[in-house]
């Protein structure tokens, strides 16, 4: 007869290793379940989704009440064990039942933590824990306004945001200084709050509690400082203790939760724990994808009578994601700086990104990303691989930086890296699965390889991945130009040209893609194509252009411009700095600043303002907004300078007078220093010119932005004639070769310099057909701003239509 | 949610105002607006807000039904305003009415 197996505890970690058991031995044991809570095993981790009122509580389940009845496990809902004979091998229920076992396993979790304050017993304070305290929040929110959550860490926060959807006002207490202080670094804590702020929460840092007030019900909070406010509802989510009373009383060993070895085994035979009741090595871990890899291993155990296995449980890396609309939080590992750790930022304040890799002994070692999590797939691998950094670029760190159209993360992973950590679910699996059963949605493969089944978190990987396999294969596939279509960017430009299209929808017709208006990664660049393989017949389609280029100025993150007017060569003089400043004065222009192109910029314009302003400055733009050239730094030179060897204003200026307002995959720069000390910084532009004695050497491919990287020496010419000539002939080569959005400094790496030399310098009839399309090209180069100052009806799209209503 | 809901009906611009593919910008007693003309010729309204940076979404590219965020380029669907996986959230969306020329926007 068969072996009996008794579970304590109906929950995520235990009915996952209960699954493990029947995959691997399916009719070895007769199984017991017993269960504290009224249902069958749900996603507890979904409870803040349901809260938020994403899905409903039968949207959670995970395991119904028939997966038990087909896998004939004997299931007792509300009805917890109260005490363990561990020598009869018996248990007992607290509705009197009574099973024996052979083999035992807690999985008991744990209790939500409740501060032990005056009060706390009042009706209306409760935890966030199970399905109970998300109805009693639902329902609460039905009746009261206003909700207290104490505690800003993951927990406090997923419940803060869920009352917020229910229409309660929120005041959430934290007693650190700034939010995760468990998760985040404090910068990026910062940057959360501000984030939840303007999500309508409301936040008291640094502040304890003293009392929960009220009679029957509770009314309000006192706190150490004196202050004190009205509440309805009060959340405590300050952190959960595992649930090992049972244990104890059992006579297991315990410590902070009961103490496993490598196979889960308690110090008592036949007894295993497992999830977050279980301590392993010093650690009891809080979120299941441990739980789940722990499950494995029990099973794997359990069913191997008791023969010892290699390969125990080595412990988990584990990582936590914020699951709150509109908030992008990633951290994992050791993330605060210390002593003999070096740490790589990114912090961009404009567009509410942080990113901070810590590294010690060149290999990462933790990460907080805040705003853009696109990397953390990649950052987990290197960090469990422990690859070597010592060589890597900030853009090989963070590829979300490389300001190129991102390639999936999922590209990046190995074979055997999990694509879902909550099920230990590997790529090659969802590969594999995806190949063999022809898997085409996410849900399939949800259903067939269980990826995808807990916090969600790795669906975006799994459709990326579906869409990479059900194409090419995933390792050597080229990059499709989007995810509208398959066709790499040199494919488009190949159609465009052989098939003769002439506009956007034309090309993403004929060349079936799968969205029929394309995406905001693809229009761009297709409208670029377009433009450079006819720029006399094929007109310019403004609705597949970034804001930037369509309004001509830089938007700010508060919606509002940044005119940035041409001052050729970084020239200027006394009637235009006047006009600047008219202008500013007049339309209340925020900031006035020097940018580092050497102009000025007037930063906060509003939209409607703009032609106005543009007429009223009476310059031309300086398309610091365009994928276009945009400056041309220079340095005083010959002119005034002792150093100076040649004009490096006049060539400065004739260059920009020239190529201003030509379209170019990316941005191009330019400067002009007339001598090696260089103070223009030609050595990081696109184009770099150098005077020296007797000449001019020109540096191509330089850039000084996300992927720094010095220009390389292209040539030196006697002429300023022959730069001119040069660098037009590049440019134009540049423009029909380069895939949309890629720099000079980028382009030139993949094609070689070597090339460059051979196409531009050493053949000169390639040269002069080059020159030429350039100039048609740049014969149909206009002044935005003029255009839009001379037409009435373009000036419609920058107005704001203002509508009172009477009440 | 125990608050008294009356709707309002706004007259807010004409078909002829809109261009396919372009956003536009209103302020109706104080609420930002985007209004989208469609390639079928209906009519969307959202909020004027991306939730990411608080970006105007008037000023993204619109593709079909959707509309990407200027700040962070969400992709955000005109029609139910909900955000687009990978990344999550929702902007408000105003119920429209096309009477002739005339766009109309209820107000709640
Ligand atoms: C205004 C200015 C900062 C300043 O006040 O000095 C500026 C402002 C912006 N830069 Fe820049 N960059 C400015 C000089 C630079 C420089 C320095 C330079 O040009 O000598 C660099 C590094 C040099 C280079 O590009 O090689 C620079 C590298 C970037 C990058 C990274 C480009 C790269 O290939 O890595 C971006 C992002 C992008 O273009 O994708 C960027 C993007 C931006 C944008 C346009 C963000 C955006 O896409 O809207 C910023 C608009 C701010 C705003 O709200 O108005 N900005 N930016 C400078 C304008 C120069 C000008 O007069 O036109
Ligand atoms: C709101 C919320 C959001 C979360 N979000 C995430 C997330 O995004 N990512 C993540 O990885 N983790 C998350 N977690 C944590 C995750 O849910 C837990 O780590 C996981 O559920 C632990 O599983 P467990 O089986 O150990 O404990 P539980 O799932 O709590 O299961 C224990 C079960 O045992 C029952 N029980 C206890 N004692 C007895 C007894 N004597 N007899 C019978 N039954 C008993 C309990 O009633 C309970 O049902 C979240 C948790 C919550 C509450
Ligand atoms: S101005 Fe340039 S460097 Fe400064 S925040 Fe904006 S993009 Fe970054
Ligand atoms: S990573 Fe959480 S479900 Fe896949």
């Amino acid at each position: 007869m068969k072996e009996k197996l008794v579970l304590i505890g109906n929950g995520m970690a235990g009915v996952r290793a209960i699954e493990e058991v029947l995959k691997k031995d399916a009719d070895r044991f007769e199984i017991t379940v017993f269960g504290e809570e009224p249902h069958p095993n749900y996603n507890r981790i979904l409870l803040s989704k349901v809260l938020q009122g994403d899905t409903t509580v039968d949207d959670i389940v995970l395991n119904d009440f028939k997966w038990y009845e087909e896998n004939k496990i004997e299931l007792l809902v509300g009805d917890p064990v109260i005490k363990v004979d561990h020598e009869k091998k018996v248990v007992y229920s607290q509705k009197g039942v009574t099973r024996s076992y052979d083999k035992l396993i807690f999985a008991t979790g744990s209790n939500p933590f409740m501060l032990p304050l005056p009060g706390a017993e009042l009706e209306g304070v409760i935890a966030f824990r199970n399905i109970q305290d998300c109805e009693t929040m639902i329902e609460t929110a039905k009746n009261y306004k206003r909700a207290v959550v104490i505690g800003g860490g993951l927990l406090g926060l997923e419940a803060a945001r869920g009352l917020l959807n229910l229409n309660m006002h929120v005041d959430v207490i934290h007693i650190a200084d700034y939010l995760m202080e468990r998760q985040l670094d404090e910068p990026a804590g910062k940057m959360l709050r501000e984030q939840l702020e303007s999500q309508g929460m409301t936040f008291h840092l640094k502040k304890n509690t003293k009392k929960i007030v009220g009679k029957k019900r509770v009314q309000g909070m006192q706190f150490t400082d004196g202050t004190n406010l009205q509440t309805d509802l009060v959340v405590m989510a300050v952190g959960i203790k595992p649930n090992i009373a049972l244990a104890q009383e059992t006579g297991l060993t315990t410590e902070r939760a009961i103490v496993v070895d490598d196979f889960m085994q308690t110090n008592i035979p036949n007894i295993y724990a497992v999830g977050e009741c279980a301590q392993h090595r010093g650690i009891a871990y809080g979120l299941v994808a441990p739980l789940y890899e722990q499950g494995k291993v029990l099973a794997a155990h359990i069913c191997s009578g008791d023969q010892m296995l290699e390969h125990g449980y080595q412990g988990s890396l584990v990582y936590t994601q914020l699951k709150v609309s509109g908030v992008n939080v990633f951290s994992a590992g050791q993330f605060q700086d210390g002593e003999q750790t070096k740490a790589i930022r990114v912090h961009d304040e404009f567009a509410g990104i942080y990113k901070k890799v810590v590294i010690q002994d060149n290999k990462i070692i933790g990460a907080v990303l805040f705003g853009d999590t696109s990397d953390s797939t990649r950052l987990l691998s290197m960090m469990r691989n422990g690859e070597d950094v010592a060589e890597m670029s900030k853009v090989a760190i963070f590829p979300s930086e490389s300001g190129e159209p991102q390639v999936s993360p999922v590209v990046a992973l190995a074979d055997d890296d999990n694509v879902c950590d909550c099920n230990g679910i590997s790529k090659g699996t969802i590969i594999s699965a995806i190949k063999e059963q022809g898997l085409t949605t996410v849900e399939e493969v949800k259903q067939c390889t269980s990826a995808g089944r807990s916090c969600g978190g790795c669906k975006p990987l799994i459709a990326d991945l579906i869409k990479l396999t059900t194409g090419e294969d995933v390792s050597n596939a080229p990059e499709p130009i989007c995810g509208c279509s398959k066709l790499t960017h040199e494919e488009v430009v190949a159609q465009i040209r052989e098939l003769e299209l002439t506009y956007p929808r034309e090309v993403m017709n004929v060349l079936g893609w799968e969205t029929d208006e394309g995406c905001s990664k693809c229009r761009p660049a297709i409208n670029y194509y377009l433009k450079m393989v006819d720029p006399i017949k094929n007109l310019d389609d403004p609705t597949s252009r970034f804001i930037n280029e369509r309004a001509h100025a830089n938007i700010n993150h508060d919606g509002t411009f940044t005119v940035v007017p041409r001052m050729y060569g970084g020239v200027t003089d006394s009637e235009q700095l006047r006009k600047i400043a008219d202008v500013a004065d007049k339309y209340n222009v925020p900031l006035l600043k020097v940018t580092g192109g050497q102009r000025i910029d007037l930063v906060g314009v509003e939209k409607e303002n703009l032609p106005n302003v543009w007429s009223e400055l009476g310059m031309r733009s300086g398309s610091a907004y365009a994928k276009a050239l945009r400056t041309v730094k220079t340095c005083v030179g010959a002119q005034f300078c002792r150093f100076g060897t040649q004009d490096s204003l006049g060539l400065g200026i004739e260059l920009e007078k020239k190529f201003e307002y030509i379209n170019t995959p990316h941005k191009v720069k330019m400067a002009v220093s007339a001598c090696p000390r260089n103070c223009a910084e030609s050595g990081i532009k696109d184009f770099g010119v150098v005077g020296v004695d007797g000449g001019w050497e020109l540096y191509v491919g330089g850039n000084g932005g996300v992927d720094l990287r010095g220009g390389d020496l292209f040539c030196k010419v006697k002429t300023k004639e022959e730069i001119i000539d040069i660098i037009s002939a590049f440019m134009q080569y540049y423009r029909e070769n380069a895939r949309y959005l890629e720099r000079t400094s980028h382009f030139v790496e993949r094609v070689g310099l070597e090339h460059m030399k051979e196409v531009i310098l050493n053949d000169e009839e390639t040269r002069y057909a080059l020159m030429n399309r350039m100039e048609v090209a740049l014969s149909t180069g206009r002044d935005p701003w003029q255009e839009i100052i001379e037409d009435e009806e373009k000036q419609k799209e920058f107005q704001k239509k203002k509508i009172e209503v009477l009440v | 949610m125990a608050k008294i809901e009356f709707a309002k009906k706004v007259e807010v611009a004409t078909l002829s105002d809109l261009t396919v593919g372009i956003g536009y910008r209103l302020n109706v007693a104080g609420e930002e607006i985007a209004l989208f003309k469609l390639n079928d010729g209906s009519v969307r309204a959202i909020e004027n807000c991306s939730p990411f940076k608080k970006g105007p979404l008037s000023e993204g590219i619109v593709s079909g039904e959707f509309v990407f965020c200027p700040m962070r380029d969400w992709k955000i669907s005109l029609t139910d305003g909900q955000v687009q996986a990978p990344d999550h959230g929702s902007v408000k969306t105003y119920s429209v009415e096309v009477e002739g020329e005339t766009i109309y926007v209820h107000l709640d």
